[in-house]
């Protein structure tokens, strides 16, 4: 019943939150801070999280291909297929849930509990309006961004790995990622992740946004948004792949 | 002029505010006093809008503001400046753009105009070549000048103050609440002003209410207050020895 209170009072959120903007240039301004704060900012972790994983599924695959009927093309077949699909659109969003989420929460949170919130409804501002909506709007367009930069970093430290530990040559790996390629993939992966920005940012914001107490409520939300975004997610993988890939 | 008429709050079956009518006037500073958790808050903040109150209404002038829909609320907020206890400067803008906010948010006038009444607002309260800094970097004090400076940046015809001493030291407060008594009298707005500290209450009280668990206990002026026999009044405000003595007298 507490659940269905919550998914209730989420909704009420969104729709105050998607209310007419009292001034689209304050907003636009919003927008482009939380790019950079959301976005520009998330560049370093996902870089770093994509190239090893990249060189990791290289590895691990080719430590599994022992049958010399196998070509060697499947490893960088393997990799490409494993970030396109999956690694940079799930297990990046999921990473973006454990940074961004707990960083929006904590971010509304600190301002509810600090009567900052309130300030802003006394000047007549629609305050979930002001303080989500540009966060959505930021994520729903930077993400995918980091998204494709994950694609690409993470087939390339698959190829350095591979390279370098001999597993595969430069030919056969730029053989297998090119072999019967489908960029309806990369399409599949964007989608997804466009959903995934929504899902972090606004049941973060939710979080932040209806924290009550002190600082150790705002902890508690900063948890609560990270696991929830990351179960939504879970979830709606799972919807997506059957809508758009079966 | 506000009123509030018949006003009931609780939450979770705790009654907070009873039957509570009184009503502040324009250019005066009305202050309202009581114990923590006697349910000052909780009434400003029906005043403002921020609770909703359970029955009673309260009035800006002759419109019933706890009757209007929410978009309708937002005009009569625009009328509104307010200093929260702690500021409430929001901690990743500088003084300058805490000050631009509602002017960027509600005006259409030029930049160089912005930044002039900026700087008449920051001037106003005293405060010099703190433009660029940001809330972290300022006193309690300061903070809490830089919160009026933002409130009185749109010109508002309403003014509320929750606890503006907080915090403060004597010479601090002194100067925050002569601050607001000056702007009261200066732009002629309504004023109301939630405190427990009976300095405040000497130097400005114009006008003051006192509320007692949730119901309104006494009101008068800060001299009536010295030849009140109201007990509960008596031992709240008389509470010190110094405040005794100064009774006696």
């Amino acid at each position: 019943m507490r659940y269905l209170n919550q998914i209730g009072r989420y909704f009420i959120f969104l729709n105050k939150v998607f209310a007419r903007p009292e001034s689209l240039k304050m907003y636009y301004r919003q927008i482009i801070i939380e790019i950079g704060n959301l976005g520009i900012n998330s560049i370093g972790i996902v870089a770093i999280i994509s190239v090893f994983i990249g060189a990791v599924i290289t590895i691990q695959t080719a430590i599994n291909i022992t049958n010399p009927i196998f070509p060697k093309y499947i490893i960088s077949l393997t990799v490409r297929d494993s970030i396109l699909l999956e690694f940079s659109s799930s297990v990046v969003a999921l990473i973006l849930a454990g940074k961004v989420g707990s960083n929006i929460a904590s971010e509304i949170g600190t301002m509810r509990v600090t009567e900052q919130i309130d300030a802003l409804e006394i000047f007549g501002v629609n305050s979930a309006s002001y303080l989500a909506l540009p966060k959505i709007v930021a994520s729903m367009f930077f993400f995918p961004i980091l998204t494709i930069l994950s694609m690409v970093i993470g087939i390339w430290g698959g190829w350095v790995a591979g390279v370098a530990s001999g597993d595969i040559t430069s030919d056969e790996y730029i053989y297998g990622i090119q072999y019967e390629f489908l960029p309806y993939y990369i399409v599949y992966g964007l989608i997804k992740v466009v959903v995934f920005a929504f899902i972090i940012t606004t049941i973060s914001a939710y979080n932040g946004y209806t924290v009550n107490g002190g600082s150790l409520e705002v902890g508690q939300a900063s948890t609560r948004a990270v696991v929830y975004s990351s179960v939504a997610i879970l979830f709606f993988n799972v919807v997506l792949t059957i809508l758009l890939l079966q | 002029m506000i009123s509030v008429n018949n006003i009931y709050k609780s939450f979770n079956g705790k009654q907070v505010l009873k039957d509570i009518s009184v009503t502040f006037e324009r250019g005066k500073t009305n202050l309202v006093i009581g114990q923590s958790g006697s349910g000052k808050t909780v009434l400003l903040k029906c005043i403002v809008g921020l609770f909703e109150p359970d029955s009673g209404e309260v009035k800006y002038e002759d419109v019933i503001f706890n009757k209007l829909n929410s978009r309708e609320k937002r005009e009569i907020r625009k009328k509104i400046g307010m200093l929260f206890q702690g500021g409430a400067l929001f901690d990743s803008a500088t003084v300058e753009e805490n000050i631009l906010f509602p002017l960027n948010m509600f005006t259409e006038i030029p930049l160089e105009e912005k930044l002039e009444r900026v700087n008449v607002c920051l001037n106003r309260v005293n405060i010099i070549n703190a433009n660029h800094l940001y809330p972290s970097e300022l006193s309690g004090g300061m903070k809490k000048r830089v919160a009026i400076a933002r409130a009185i940046a749109l010109k508002p015809q309403y003014l509320f103050c929750d606890e503006p001493n907080s915090g403060l030291d004597p010479k601090s407060s002194i100067l925050i609440d002569n601050l607001i008594k000056e702007i009261t009298e200066e732009y002629d707005i309504t004023t109301i002003i939630n405190t427990h500290d009976m300095n405040s209450v000497m130097e400005i009280g114009q006008k003051v209410v006192f509320i007692f668990e949730g119901t309104k206990a006494w009101e008068g002026s800060n001299q009536d207050i010295l030849e009140s026999d109201n007990k509960i009044l008596n031992d709240f405000v008389f509470a010190t020895n110094l405040t005794k003595k100064l009774k006696l007298k």
